[in-house]
């Protein structure tokens, strides 16, 4: 996902080869993660794609089954492997994982601390936002799921930028061997207050601290803990609101741009005086508020080490 | 590890330097000023002047509190311990539940405080620091001992804003900078919020060794986000319509390396092209670009009008302070941050034509978003992801729409990012009484191979 080889960065001349990870595109909410191997094939509602007929295409391509019907073959990214990975455990999505990585002010060369590592959702976002130089490490005390977030980070091509330890990091908190050395600190656990004292223990100095919580206990507690060593303690939740969008055919539009005939500049035109576009004489582009969407994933508290020097 | 680079130096530097830019936040957020540290440099907080020269070398994070001295006034850093320790008290004092005391004898007359204005003023004659006035105007308040804990708390902070205003040290990054100017200036940044901002870089994958090419009319902030996401690696290209290219003033705030600044480059948009199409064709571009500037002029024209009132109202302190720091800048610093934004070399753009962007960020609300998008998309890489931010949802529409019928991407989607910031207290947690309503729409996407 984060190649240091120029050969396998996307680029016009990059095409796919035996062995590439491939996020298989069926809709926007029908993807799935499929690692070429010659022999194999994909069988799924369309029909069936043999992975050697991938082979040598861009990435980006429309590629047919037997059946004729089709899929897109893309790069893998933090955001389509976010929506492609078994979950675990329940995940951080989009909205929280940008947040996150910008609120706690994330840049390459980052050393950051995360438990647990769940699904590893956020890892990935974590590892590309401190890559090349900055390294993440997570922890998790569930053996298993450690592992699978291991193949997981060697899957993507992250084994390098991000180390999972099998670690109870509220029974036991950080490791001592990244005492001061951390830039950043992230918990997603369900008593977070109890893992505070070793996070701070943890940060380097004005060094940043997040706390991920579904429920306001846990806030407020955390936040009542946060008091002794931490400043700028601030809690927020962030949610995304999705838009449809269609062009919609409406009678008794009276055509008030005779001798339009749907060509471009004329939706430009219409478009730029903030009346709504009509792409003909009586159908109008127009967007609405999706019906359903997540009403809460969690809260997310952020904090500062107070600066002692 | 290898977390001990150069790059990482640069970009994660705790302390202070000459020359350093610093964002100063003045009594929790009352004021922001960025501000350039040197000997020489000032900063007016009411009617004083305060020299920065004690804030060098000292670690971000440090606070100041203003005090006034025999050698006039001065910033004197403020111990932590001291800072925190009352407040938590106060707070965990302050269970409700527990809570006898209520507002029911306040009597507003405003006689309450035996204090006058004289009176203090004399006490700072004699050199009283600022927490000994405040302690003289609590014993003097003849109500201060009936408040509630929390209305102490309250009189306190007023008290202590105006009397001993203190001053944090931040670290100018993506983060800070945008909220600054989210908060102080929202118009120069076209109304990007922190998170509409941080989404923008994720969903345009902005990673290490990436070539993401912006169009950037939000005074350089998507370009500042982008490098500091970059590290040093890949390139950031701004490119632009026409012949002038957009302010990139904001990429200056951050404090960026050698290496970081190198890395962002500016093009304008026909040179991109070029080679692509025919040189009629060019032309023909040129024609509409400046056809479509030329109708965009009007709009632009309210929003301007709108600019100019707010600034004239705020001042020229706070955020615009940085044009009077600019003027003690020691050289040496000045010519880094010039070096940012130099235009494309020939060769390096010759790559892009061949390789293709690996994303693009569109953040120009004063052009038109399916004109923009319809010329750049074809630069970028098949499979690369692109993000486009505006205030607007319709031309946001209009463009997915087109992108859809056109079938030149897939993953299309309209999202509108809500914030809400909480306030925890021991018994008293609820939402923030004023929270933004808007932050702006992203219409995001993956390009995909013409079929």
């Amino acid at each position: 996902m984060l190649d240091s080889d120029p050969a396998k960065k996307l680029s016009f001349k990059r095409s796919i080869t035996n062995g590439d990870l491939v996020i298989v595109y069926e809709r926007h909410d029908n993807m799935k993660a499929v690692t070429i191997s010659e022999g194999s094939v994909l069988q799924n509602r369309f029909g069936v794609f043999k992975h050697s007929d991938w082979i040598g295409k861009p990435f980006g391509s429309k590629v047919f089954s037997n059946k004729g019907g089709f899929v897109y073959l893309l790069a893998p990214t933090p955001e389509l492997w976010t929506l492609v990975l078994s979950h675990r455990t329940q995940i951080l999505y989009i909205a929280d994982i940008s947040f996150v990585v910008m609120y706690l002010e994330i840049v390459p060369g980052c050393v950051v601390l995360e438990s647990g590592t769940g699904s590893g959702s956020l890892s990935t976002s974590l590892a590309r936002a401190i890559a090349p130089t900055g390294h993440v490490y997570t922890f998790d005390f569930h053996e298993q799921r450690a592992g699978s977030a291991r193949d997981d980070f060697e899957r993507t091509g992250l084994q390098n930028l991000v180390t999972v330890g099998v670690r109870d990091i509220q029974g036991e908190g950080f490791p001592d061997e990244f005492s001061g050395r951390a830039d950043a600190v992230f918990l997603d656990l369900p008593q977070p207050w109890v893992v505070i004292p070793s996070a701070a223990k943890m940060l380097k100095q004005d060094g940043t601290f997040c706390s991920f919580s579904p429920c306001i206990e846990q806030v407020q507690r955390s936040c009542e803990t946060l008091q002794t060593s931490f400043t700028d303690i601030r809690t927020f939740e962030v949610l995304l609101r999705t838009y449809e969008v269609r062009e919609v055919k409406m009678d008794g539009v009276e055509g008030n741009e005779s001798g339009s005939n749907g060509s471009l500049p004329c939706k430009r035109r219409l478009c730029s005086d903030g009346s709504n576009v009509v792409s003909s004489s009586n159908s109008s582009v127009m967007a609405r508020p999706c019906g359903e969407a997540r009403g809460h994933t969690g809260y997310l508290t952020f904090a500062r080490l107070k600066c002692l020097s | 590890m290898s977390e001990n680079n150069e790059i990482s130096k640069n970009l994660n530097d705790r302390t202070t330097w000459e020359g350093c830019s610093v964002l100063l936040d003045i009594n929790d957020g009352d004021r922001l000023v960025f501000a350039r540290l040197s000997n020489a440099a000032k900063l007016k907080i009411g009617n004083k002047n305060y020299s920065l020269q004690p804030l060098i070398g000292c670690a971000f994070g440090s606070i100041f509190q203003a005090e006034s001295g025999p050698q006039g006034p001065f910033l004197s850093h403020s111990l932590p311990s001291i800072q925190g320790n009352d407040k938590t008290e106060e707070v965990k004092e302050g269970q409700v539940n527990d809570e006898p005391r209520d507002n029911r004898a306040l009597i507003d007359n405003n006689t309450a405080q035996s204090l006058t204005g004289d009176d203090i003023e004399a006490m700072r004659r004699e050199g009283a620091r600022g927490n000994e006035i405040i302690e003289a105007l609590i014993a003097n308040s003849a109500t201060f001992e009936t408040k509630t804990s929390f209305s102490q708390e309250k009189y306190r902070l007023k008290k202590q804003k105006k009397y001993a205003p203190k001053v944090l040290i931040r670290r100018p990054v993506a983060r800070s900078i945008c909220e600054a100017y989210f908060k102080k200036y929202p118009t120069k940044i076209g109304f990007l919020r922190v998170d509409t901002l941080s989404l923008l870089l994720s969903l345009a994958n902005v990673s290490s060794s990436s070539d993401v090419l912006v169009v950037d009319m939000v005074g350089g902030l998507i370009t500042g986000a982008v490098a500091e996401r970059l590290g040093g690696t890949g390139f950031v290209c701004n490119s632009y319509l026409g012949k002038s290219p957009h302010s990139m003033d904001i990429v200056r705030i951050f404090n960026f390396s050698d290496d970081i600044c190198k890395r962002i480059l500016r093009s304008p948009i026909s040179d991109l092209l070029s080679q692509k199409e025919l040189p009629e064709q060019v032309l023909e571009h040129a024609d509409v670009c400046n056809l479509e500037s030329q109708s965009n002029e009007q709009i632009c024209a309210s929003v301007s009008i709108e600019k100019i009132s707010l600034s004239s109202e705020n001042g020229i302190s706070d955020l615009g302070a940085k044009n009077t720091e600019n003027t003690n800048v020691p050289g040496k610093r000045v010519c880094k941050a010039a070096k940012a934004g130099e235009k494309s070399p020939p060769e390096v753009i010759d790559s892009w034509k061949e390789n293709g962007f690996s994303s693009l960020i569109i953040a120009a609300p004063e052009s038109d978003t399916w004109t923009l998008v319809k010329d750049l998309l074809p630069l970028l890489s098949n499979s690369a992801p692109f993000a486009i931010y505006h205030q607007y949802l319709q031309p946001l529409a209009t463009c997915m729409h087109n992108l859809q019928i056109g079938n030149m991407a897939i993953g299309l989607q309209i999202t509108e990012p809500w914030l809400r910031e909480y306030q925890v207290l021991p018994s008293r947690t609820h939402p923030c009484m004023q929270m933004s309503a808007f932050g702006g729409y992203i219409l995001s996407g993956t390009k995909i191979c013409d079929s």
